[in-house]
């Protein structure tokens, strides 16, 4: 078989094979119980809870958990703030890189404070290597911060009838010393001996063996790219993310960042089901997320392979693909795949250029963001596939006429509003975004690149990926100006907090109520006919509110190649 | 929220620790036992020093040439063209990549052309090129260079790189590795 479908299997399935083990031992960690790490971590914990002056066995409702989360981005943003406009005379900065104005500040600051990473700077120029270190920082923080989230609703539904969700901290603390930090340190391990660099001196100059000078950019590559991909960041340390040859220098580097990022994502489904002893319920869950993941790959894999039909005109030979904005080492299928992996999963790091791909392949990742619930960013995913539970949770109890009922908790009006303004904001953010820019053309639409119809994707993509907290780009796009950065950056904000907000308090209100015991008159959430209902639902409501723009960009675009 | 701003002020402080200075120091300790002690690879020919992962302008008729660029190799920065599959400009571009290809290897078939050598890389700065990209440029070169055919794709076939142990992902040829190796022949 083909080297490169071959290279596409193995990465997914080496993910999944992982996924479950990380994902039994995530469920330990929360819980407490006994893992393999203890004798490293449990000292060190102690000690930063000690200095920190927190009780980590202090339990929390679910409204405590949100001001806990929303006190500590609050100061990350303004540190963040603070190092980002005055890199330019802070150490570590031998490239003498300039401080960035206060809305690419502003922009990047919550770029990366709500794990999305889109970046409107290019690493090798618009940031120092002590920028850097703090945006790493905030990789590895607000990763943290997504899975403490995910594990109040895990908690919810652990406990029969409760309001102590857990303590923030403990949650948040472990994420990132237990989970982040070592699969991290496994992956530079690779990084490091495959070439990618890990130096604190500046750019090289080098002559060229035809004669040219050039200069070369490296820098603490090697500790960046890792967390990056395992928390699902995202956020390149260069300019072209995971397609610069220093950041993924081989095939191997692109299998092993593919897994990175991709594993957590997993794992946290499985984590879920050992966590609240329902493993069928997570099978289900993974499968329903897992047709839906590969509805939107393999299409791509097959478009990014077959090429562009008119450079095929010319009558070249065109057997490689879409190699446009595509790097020989990695190859236009695990481009492809990569594409819908990223986008899904809310990674948002690229290792081809996303505004070359094929129409249709640029349609399938701008969908993979619009649903944005398929595996899903750290914690975040299943954050808003819950929503989608509870949407099909009601819808199938209306249709059999019985009380709406999910492990063993009605679902009431409350819960339903707060699921429906979630379900419904995405989509608002997105095309309001978008119709803005539009409607608006010196200082919005005047950013964009390419002519026509895929003139309108580019912006499209820019909103969606800033709602779906995705951080990619079509990057052709011109957006480093006062309107773009300010724009995305409240699209950021309020694609982040709310689908952590409303989760959180459906989770914390259902929690409250009342157990009712399993009866035979049950709806059943594990089976495949509910997991159907949920995909209907994500269906519907992807379909309905994106179809309109979607025609008139990647589309329309696809019916204008000859 | 007044009770949680000093626990996250201090917690922040010691994670920064951890995270920010322990956490690339142990993988800086780690590119000490690499290649060139984490500076990236390098290759050295006659006293000058390359990396080995960053591609360079190749456009010289005696050198196989690189893949077109869109920051012109220069890795002070990275960036590939962001061009739309449908955009007529990027249509006409790559086709008078095709012509000035076919000027300069007359003896090839325009079929035989394979798209990486007329397309620009996502990078800008790719190392790489296909077999295919390689083998094209031969008779070019073996006229130019008075080398025979047969040794030119002795010299391709020796600088294949194979797939990931023989199973996973393309074949390619690093282009410096290539020329340096083409510029050792005489």
């Amino acid at each position: 078989m083909n080297t490169e479908i071959l290279g596409i299997i193995a990465m997914f399935t080496i993910t999944l094979l992982l996924a479950i083990p990380l994902g039994k031992y995530m469920a330990k960690v929360y819980a407490g119980e006994r893992t393999l790490l203890d004798p490293v971590f449990n000292p060190l914990e102690k000690l930063f809870f000690k200095v920190s002056g927190i009780n980590s066995k202090n339990e929390m409702t679910w409204k405590q958990h949100l001001v806990a989360l929303l006190t500590i981005n609050l100061l990350w943003f303004l540190m963040s703030m603070f190092v980002l406009m005055n890199m330019s005379w802070l150490p570590l900065n031998p490239d003498g890189n300039p401080s960035q104005s206060v809305d690419l500040a502003f922009n990047t600051t919550i770029s990366f404070l709500v794990n999305c990473n889109l970046q409107h700077y290019s690493g090798e120029t618009g940031i120092s290597y002590l920028g850097q270190l703090w945006l790493m920082f905030l990789q590895f923080v607000t990763a943290g911060v997504g899975m403490a989230a995910a594990v109040v609703i895990f908690k919810a539904f652990k406990e029969k009838s409760t309001t102590q969700l857990g303590n923030f901290y403990d949650f948040f603390v472990k994420s990132c010393t237990r989970i982040l930090l070592p699969l991290s340190l496994i992956v530079a391990l690779v990084l490091v001996f495959e070439g990618t660099p890990m130096t604190f001196e500046g750019k090289d100059t080098i002559t060229n063996l035809q004669g040219d000078t050039v200069q070369v950019s490296t820098g603490p590559v090697a500790a960046f790219v890792p967390i990056k991909h395992v928390g699902t960041n995202g956020g390149g340390f260069f300019g072209v993310n995971g397609a610069h040859p220093l950041e993924n220098p081989s095939f191997l580097t692109n299998m092993t960042e593919m897994v990175a990022q991709f594993i957590i994502p997993m794992a946290m489904i499985f984590a879920f089901g050992f966590f609240i002893r329902r493993r069928r319920f997570a099978w289900m869950v993974f499968g329903v997320m897992t047709v839906g993941f590969l509805l939107l790959a393999i299409p791509n894999i097959i478009m990014e392979m077959n090429g562009n039909p008119e450079i095929a005109k010319m009558g070249i030979d065109n057997s490689l693909g879409a190699m446009e904005g595509k790097e020989v080492r990695i190859g236009a299928a695990a481009s492809g795949f990569w594409s819908i992996v990223t986008t899904v999963i809310s990674t948002g790091s690229i290792n081809s250029m996303h505004d070359s791909s094929m129409p249709l392949s640029g349609m399938n990742e701008l969908l993979a963001m619009m649903i944005n619930a398929y595996y899903g960013g750290v914690g975040a995913g299943i954050l808003n596939f819950f929503i989608f539970i509870i949407l099909a949770v009601f819808i199938s109890g209306l249709m059999v006429g019985r009380t709406p009922e999910f492990m063993g908790k009605k679902i009431e009006a409350r819960e339903m509003k707060i699921a429906m303004i979630i379900a419904l904001f995405h989509p608002f953010l997105i095309l309001v975004g978008t119709a803005l820019a539009a409607a608006f053309p010196t200082v919005g639409s005047a950013a964009i690149s390419n002519p026509g119809f895929h003139g309108f994707s580019q912006m499209l993509y820019e909103y969606t990926s800033s709602a779906a907290n995705n951080g990619s780009g079509f990057e052709g796009l011109g957006d480093n100006t006062p309107f773009w950065n300010i724009s995305t950056g409240i699209v950021l904000l309020l694609g982040r907090f709310l689908p952590i907000i409303g989760p959180v308090a459906i989770a914390g209100l259902l929690a409250e109520k009342k157990f009712i015991p399993e009866s035979s008159g049950t709806l059943k959430t594990d089976t495949s006919t509910f997991g159907l209902v949920i995909f209907v639902v994500i269906a519907i409501v992807a379909a309905l509110s994106f179809f309109p723009a979607l025609a008139l960009g990647p589309i329309a675009e696809y019916f204008s190649l000859k | 929220m007044k009770n949680h701003i000093l626990p996250a002020i201090k917690l922040t402080a010691v994670l920064i620790v951890l995270l920010v200075v322990v956490y690339p120091l142990m993988v800086w300790g780690m590119a000490q036992f690499s290649t060139n002690n984490g500076k990236g690879e390098i290759l050295t020919h006659n006293g000058k020093t390359y990396y080995f992962n960053i591609g360079q302008t190749f456009n010289d008729d005696k050198y196989f040439w690189s893949r077109p660029s869109a920051v012109d190799y220069n890795a002070a920065g990275s960036g590939g063209s962001n061009k739309a599959p449908s955009n007529v400009e990027h249509l006409q571009l790559v086709q008078a990549r095709i012509d000035t290809f076919l000027v300069h290897n007359p003896e090839v078939k325009k079929s035989e052309i394979p798209v990486d050598l007329v397309t620009a890389s996502g990078s800008g700065l790719d190392p790489h090129i296909s077999v295919q990209a390689a083998k094209v440029q031969v008779k070019r070169i073996a006229k130019i260079r008075g080398i025979a055919e047969g040794n030119l794709q002795q010299l391709i076939v020796s600088n294949t790189e194979k797939p990931y142990m023989g199973l996973f992902g393309p074949e390619r040829i690093n282009v410096l590795k290539l020329n340096i190796a083409l510029d050792n022949l005489k």
